[in-house]
């Protein structure tokens, strides 16, 4: 039987699909490779795609970097689906530890948070301590846009609540938009709906959208941000990459690697502070 | 459209193509005998396996994810593969997708041919492989457009692809995940750019669907 | 190429080699019931098939003449009693062809409807071409370079019928069964059929058709069988059924006054 020319490129597509696939498996068994759990403050401040052709140069090891919440890339840990995690929130990386998934904690790099809302600042925050201005911010129920998911930036916010001694689930009403997403989509719907929204400096430098939004409380100590990296436990999950994972660890402390951190900028401005060696991180 | 490397779109577009082409491969290679064999072989509890298939063809993508995510995990029955994050296991999200569609639209094509052919072919004395192979070829504009279908819907998704895959730069990223990317970066205008590749490559598919029904009718009347 | 009344036979052996090929002939029915959802289509049916010129059935809408057909092809199992194809409970449809009164066309052109019951019926490759040319020259299709390359499903009712012909033919058949082959066709479509099947059966393949004509069965038949509600009524050669019929259905029919 005579094949109809019209089905011929349908099969060459499927051709090219297997081949292609199998060239696609095929790179991902080369080369030396491990995979980050990390955050999306990370991610979307562009630091790692700074950072991470630089250690391959050096190393020749390909840095998968899964971009997840802090939660969830710890989970991703536990559940032994990365080699290392990279995350900003220290109560739960200690948990992380003694729960045994990590084998040991070094602290990287800090950056700082910053509460960005409307310039025409409804509940005149500018210049407050955080504290004040959230307390403001609660009290005039102008609209605030919270991340919501588990992550290191949310679980700082929540934090804040706290100290500023106000029940936020309690006191959330229309005017507290949780949204259960990364700090860029927070972000969108904070320039959307003019609203005051905590982010980490990084993201917000790298931010294209702001639309009416501006950075109104900064500096405060109490916005302070520390980024921790653990090798997941090769005794919990035996698939763990830990001579590569550790590596890269090691490369992050080292004066080289956190000199690449400093380096890294966004208009000029430095982003992450590298404090590896600092005994209090 | 303003691109920090012409080399990076590539590579997001060919990933796209390479995710979605296999996955269509593979769904029908499964899809379209299943599908003739529901529509052949009268068995027990047909019906129900009839209504299944053309719900499934309804699944939420990122159902799918979650749920292939869980088994691929390393804490998961399949986990010693070890294909989590790789676009191995995102064929594998999409190939659960697509092959319901498929396997339904061919139920429904090959039922419907094999109603017109019934008497002929039995008539003639065909046996089960003839009849399959004679119902596949003569309705083969059908089953090119029920791949086609399933073509547009993989390369369309992002809710499946993004769990399994963890959108890494350079090695799972795709269309629809760089464009969420991008979205929350607040990047728009390199976000509407990707869509706007996105966009012609699905409306070439539309095209193609059309030349293929065009072409079928002109061929086989 | 001349289309009927010439020598060229459409088996593609010899008339001798044919007859001396195992065939489903006779074919016996030995009381026979079909019933669907318990409506009884063909009652105590029991006759039985010769070779020789053509048996014709005929009756009235809903006499059973169908489903008797069917049944003599082995589409249909009875419901009771026995049918038999020159002795074997079985028969595939090796040596038998059937023309359906809407036929299905392949979606194919009307070349390679042809080809494909050459090719199962198991013809070499090789030899297809020309056994198509001949085919549809033989039912007035024009061979490969006429109707052969147009899409099946587009020719007219009559060619299409013509195509089923040539599509039963290719398949070599001792018996080649035909269910009202004229009934929705035009008088000149109408005569190029009857003109196909009597040189067929001149050939020596035995011909079982259906009609509703009366005028039909007398132009063709050897003997007719006349079927009222599902039973035989009257079996005769086909002169004599028509001049002196026996039963009261039979005048009956023959005068057109046997509608149900």
């Amino acid at each position: 039987m005579k094949r109809r020319g019209l089905l011929a490129p349908v099969r060459h597509l499927l051709i090219l699909a297997a081949v292609a696939a199998l060239l696609a498996t095929d790179a991902m068994a080369q080369g030396k490779s491990i995979v980050v759990a990390s955050t999306t403050s990370t991610q979307d401040s562009g630091l790692f795609g700074y950072l991470l052709p630089i250690f391959k140069r050096k190393t020749g090891i390909d840095v998968k970097v899964v971009a997840q919440g802090t939660g969830q890339a710890l989970d991703t840990a536990r559940r032994g689906d990365a080699d290392v995690v990279l995350v900003h929130a220290r109560a739960a990386e200690e948990k992380f530890l003694a729960d045994g998934f990590g084998v040991r904690r070094y602290p990287v790099m800090y950056n700082d948070f910053v509460l960005v809302g409307p310039q025409r600042d409804p509940a005149s925050v500018t210049g407050a301590d955080i504290l004040t201005a959230l307390k403001r911010i609660a009290g005039e129920g102008s609209p605030f846009v919270s991340r919501g998911d588990r992550s290191g930036t949310h679980m700082a916010e929540v934090s804040l609540w706290k100290e500023a001694g106000i029940d936020i689930a309690a006191a959330a009403g229309p005017w507290y938009r949780e949204i259960g997403q990364g700090m860029g989509a927070a972000l969108n719907m904070a320039s959307a709906s003019d609203a005051y929204v905590l982010s980490d400096r990084g993201t917000w430098l790298a931010f294209r959208n702001r639309g009416d939004l501006a950075i109104l409380v900064e500096g405060d100590k109490r916005l302070f941000n520390q980024y921790g990296v653990m090798l997941v436990n090769p005794a919990r999950h035996p698939n763990v990459k830990a001579d590569l994972g550790q590596r890269f660890i090691e490369w992050l402390i080292s004066p080289e690697g956190q000199a690449a951190i400093a380096a890294y900028k966004i208009d000029g401005q430095q982003l992450f502070f590298p404090d590896a060696n600092d005994p209090n991180a | 459209m303003v691109l920090s490397g012409d080399a990076a779109l590539f590579a997001i577009v060919r990933l796209s193509l390479v995710v979605s082409l296999s996955a269509v491969a593979l769904s029908a290679l499964i899809g379209v005998p299943l599908g003739a064999f529901v529509a052949l072989v009268r068995f027990r509890g047909r019906e129900a396996v009839i209504v299944l298939l053309n719900t499934l063809m309804g699944l939420p993508p990122v159902v799918v994810g979650l749920a292939v995510y869980l088994l691929l995990s390393r804490s998961g029955p399949l986990g010693s593969l070890g294909i989590l994050f790789t676009p191995a296991a995102m064929i594998i999200a999409q190939t659960a997708l697509v092959t319901p569609i498929i396997a339904a639209l061919a139920r429904q094509t090959i039922e419907d041919l094999w109603g017109e052919y019934c008497d002929e072919l039995t008539a003639m004395g065909i046996g089960p492989f003839g009849r399959v192979a004679t119902l596949i070829w003569d309705a083969r504009f059908s089953l090119v457009v029920a791949l086609l279908a399933g073509f547009g819907r993989a390369a369309a998704e992002v809710g499946a692809i993004i769990i399994v895959g963890g959108n890494i730069n350079g090695f799972t990223r795709t269309m629809t995940t760089a464009i969420v990317l991008e979205t929350s970066k607040g990047d728009l205008r390199l976000a509407m750019g990707l869509g706007a590749v996105l966009l012609a490559i699905v409306v070439a598919v539309n095209a193609l669907v059309w030349r293929v029904r065009r072409a079928g009718e002109r061929i086989a009347g | 190429m001349p289309s009927s009344g010439e020598s060229a036979a459409p088996g593609r052996e010899s008339l001798d080699s044919m007859r001396t090929r195992a065939t489903d002939l006779p074919i016996r029915f030995d009381e026979v019931c079909v019933s669907r959802a318990g409506v009884t289509i063909l009652d105590r049916v029991t006759l039985q098939i010769e070779a020789g010129p053509p048996t014709v059935i005929v009756g009235p809408n809903g006499s059973g003449k169908t489903t008797f057909l069917r049944a003599t092809m082995g589409l249909i199992a009875p419901t009771q009693g026995r049918i038999t194809w020159g002795g074997a409970d079985e028969s595939p449809p090796v040596h038998r062809a059937f023309v359906f009164q809407r036929p299905t066309m392949l979606r194919r052109t009307a070349a390679a409807n042809v080809r494909y019951a050459l090719r199962t019926s198991g013809l070499p490759a090789a030899r297809c071409d020309a056994r198509i040319e001949e085919l549809l020259g033989l039912v007035g299709l024009g061979g490969l370079g006429g109707l052969g390359g147009r899409p099946a499903r587009r020719l007219s009712g009559g060619e299409q019928q013509r195509l089923a012909l040539a599509r039963a033919l290719a398949r070599d058949p001792a018996i080649l069964f035909l269910d009202e082959p004229t009934a929705s066709l035009d008088p000149a479509a109408t005569k190029a059929i009857e003109d196909v099947i009597r040189t067929v059966s001149s050939s020596g393949i035995k011909i079982v058709m259906s009609t509703h004509d009366l005028g039909e069965a007398r132009r063709i038949a050897g003997e007719i069988v006349l079927l009222h509600r599902g039973r035989i009524v009257e079996r005769a050669a086909a002169a004599e059924f028509l001049s002196s019929p026996k039963s009261s259905e039979a005048r009956s029919f023959i005068a057109g006054e046997l509608l149900v």
